[in-house]
């Protein structure tokens, strides 16, 4: 503005498209923008800071003796559990972030800009990794100090555990979507609760399956959790890769193609 | 002289930088927009005018592609906001009435985002936050979170946002609202200096003198439709370039006393509900003394007398023959439903 002089309309190159790659760039920033926001305010930190010392504490001594007979011989089977309940419960306030964000002026100025539409909640969503490998990091820590040694090696722990974040993110999508089309950040929690308590409780994360009702056995087996709390078992403590992680990244590549669009179509709409 | 200046340096003078045809935007029963046209030359500073609530806002956000219109037709430089949007983009930055800039991070993180988005790379980026935040006098806060921030220097920061891309229109909506007399004088500045190097500026105002200021044409919006445009000059001899009110001792006179201001300053006079006060547009204050001179030979006596530059409000009252607050009740909802997604 100090000396240049504004080029004029007909002398840029315009185009009405946004490429692939300068969607994955905004992305990246817009995540840049929430990595920047989480350091300012690291309070927000605290519920996946507590949340999965708390719950692997409370359910590890609270159900161990009742199911494998001892806490020791419980941890192998919770851990995975508690791991997958534990993250994509933490995915839930990504959704209800998002809707307090969305709320501020500075979405306006996202939406006026040629940008990907998708990157401000593609970023959003990718940054709250961060979130999700400190849950992930800090549920198998606590699993260790109580005496979790995974037979699978330090290797396939961090595989499992990347698999956990992976398909977080893709719940996240739906959670996100929650955020986009819901009036307020509480009704986002609220919708998002129901939805994810039957999914993570109706599932093998926490009891074996046999001891369960015929009908209720039917849809545990069918619940994509049940498959990634398995494969997440699998992979821990046998070091064995089966159908399980495969079912549980085609599910979450299923989310995504579904919520994703479906999210930045409420997104623009939403003005 | 500020047409001229930016006539001379404008590169495409004869193009319309704003093409808006009919535009119409309704929330629930509210007619927000009900049929703005506007014609904005590029190079230029136009003015919208109006009352909180009249339809600005809506109005720049559908031409900012913020907002889909329900009807009619806007073209940016030539490009549809509706089929082209992306375009649309390209060319414009929109500074809103509330601060769209990220709270929680600083003054440098936040040009630094917008840049990279804009397709900056990571020096450049740092480089051109550095600039514009020197440019707009914010390099000492540059570092503190925005929430220490003065109304003024949000303002700024978020008016130097919209300029990393130097695009060629900038949408303003209300800039000075709630500034103190030096910061907006300072924003004045800033806008002026913006279109000297061939920016074009559309900007929203409820106050008639900062539409005298800066703008070029100024179009008045009064319940989501342009009532009058023009000039400057031709909006404020419409209403006169000053106002006389005036208030008479014996009620019983008011009808004469009118005639009396009707027959010497040749313009018609107006009766305000609330207590016999006579108001009339005035070309030229000098007027006022052939008016007194005929008062007294008509024996009318005066209990107050004084002559005002034209507020909004008689222009609104000369140009739509209704005033400002009637309106206020109506306003609130509109501006609610605006925000609605702010609850």
């Amino acid at each position: 503005m100090k000396s240049t002089v504004i080029k004029s309309p007909a002398d840029r190159e315009l185009t009405n498209y946004v490429s692939f790659s300068q969607s994955v760039r905004n992305s990246l920033t817009m995540a840049y923008r929430g990595l920047l926001k989480i350091r300012r305010t690291p309070e927000q930190l605290f519920d996946v800071t507590f949340q999965p010392i708390l719950f692997t504490l409370m359910f590890t001594y609270l159900f161990g003796g009742a199911i494998s007979g001892d806490v020791k011989s419980y941890l192998p089977v919770i851990i995975p559990g508690i791991l997958v309940q534990t993250v994509i419960t933490t995915s839930i306030v990504t959704g209800v972030q998002l809707r307090e964000d969305m709320d501020k002026g500075v979405f306006d100025r996202f939406k006026s800009l040629p940008i990907a539409r998708i990157a401000p909640l593609a970023g959003a969503l990718l940054a709250d990794t961060i979130r999700y490998t400190i849950a992930t990091g800090l549920t198998f820590t606590m699993g260790f100090i109580m005496g979790y040694r995974p037979d699978g090696g330090l290797g396939y722990v961090v595989i499992s555990g990347l698999l956990v974040i992976v398909c977080s993110w893709a719940i996240s999508w739906i959670f996100a979507f929650f955020g986009v089309i819901a009036r307020t950040a509480s009704s986002v929690q609220g919708i998002s609760m129901i939805v994810l308590f039957p999914l993570t409780f109706l599932s093998n994360a926490f009891v074996p399956v046999k001891t369960l009702p015929d009908w209720l056995q039917w849809f545990v087996k069918f619940n994509p959790i049940s498959h990634l709390v398995t494969a997440v078992r699998d992979l821990a403590n046998n070091a064995t890769i089966g159908w399980d992680p495969a079912i549980s990244l085609i599910g979450a590549a299923v989310i995504v193609a579904i919520f994703a669009p479906l999210t930045v179509r409420a997104y623009m709409r939403r003005t | 002289m500020k047409q001229v200046q930016s006539r001379i340096i404008a590169p495409d003078n004869g193009d319309l930088a704003v093409e808006a045809h009919a535009l119409v935007k309704t929330f629930g029963d509210n007619r927000a927009v009900d049929g703005v046209t506007l014609n904005v030359r590029a190079g230029s500073i136009y003015g919208v005018l109006g009352p909180n609530g009249a339809g600005k806002t809506t109005t720049i956000r559908m031409l900012a592609t913020l907002l889909r219109p329900d009807a009619g037709s806007a073209k940016i430089f030539g490009h549809d906001v509706v089929k082209e949007p992306q375009i649309v983009r390209q060319l414009i930055g929109v500074t809103g009435q509330y601060a769209s800039v990220d709270e929680s991070l600083s003054a440098t993180e936040n040009l630094v985002i917008f840049s990279r988005l804009l397709g900056l790379g990571r020096a450049e980026a740092r480089h051109k936050a550095v600039e514009l935040l020197e440019e707009f006098s914010l390099t000492e806060a540059a570092k503190r979170p925005l929430k220490k921030f003065s109304g003024g220097m949000r303002r700024r920061l978020d008016l130097a946002a919209s300029l990393i891309a130097q695009p060629p229109l900038i949408f303003l909506d209300e800039p000075t609202t709630g500034l103190d007399p030096r910061t907006r004088n300072q924003m004045w500045e800033t806008i002026r200096r913006l279109v000297k190097t061939g920016s074009t500026v559309l900007l929203t105002t409820q106050y008639l003198q900062e539409a005298d200021e800066l703008a070029d044409r100024i179009a008045v919006i009064d319940r989501g439709r342009v009532v009058a445009e023009g000039t400057a000059d031709e909006l404020k001899t419409s209403v006169g370039s000053s106002s006389l009110q005036l208030r008479i001792q014996n009620p019983q006179d008011i009808q004469d006393a009118r005639q009396t201001v009707e027959r010497v300053l040749m313009v018609q006079s107006a009766v305000s509900p609330e207590g016999g006060k006579i108001t009339a547009p005035m070309a030229d204050a000098d007027r006022v003394t052939d008016l007194l001179i005929a008062f007294r030979e008509t024996g009318i006596q005066l209990a107050e007398l004084s002559v005002q530059k034209p507020t909004l409000d008689e222009v609104f009252l000369t140009i739509t023959g209704h005033g400002v607050k009637e309106d206020a009740a109506k306003e609130m909802d509109e501006t609610d439903e605006v925000r609605g997604i702010k609850q």
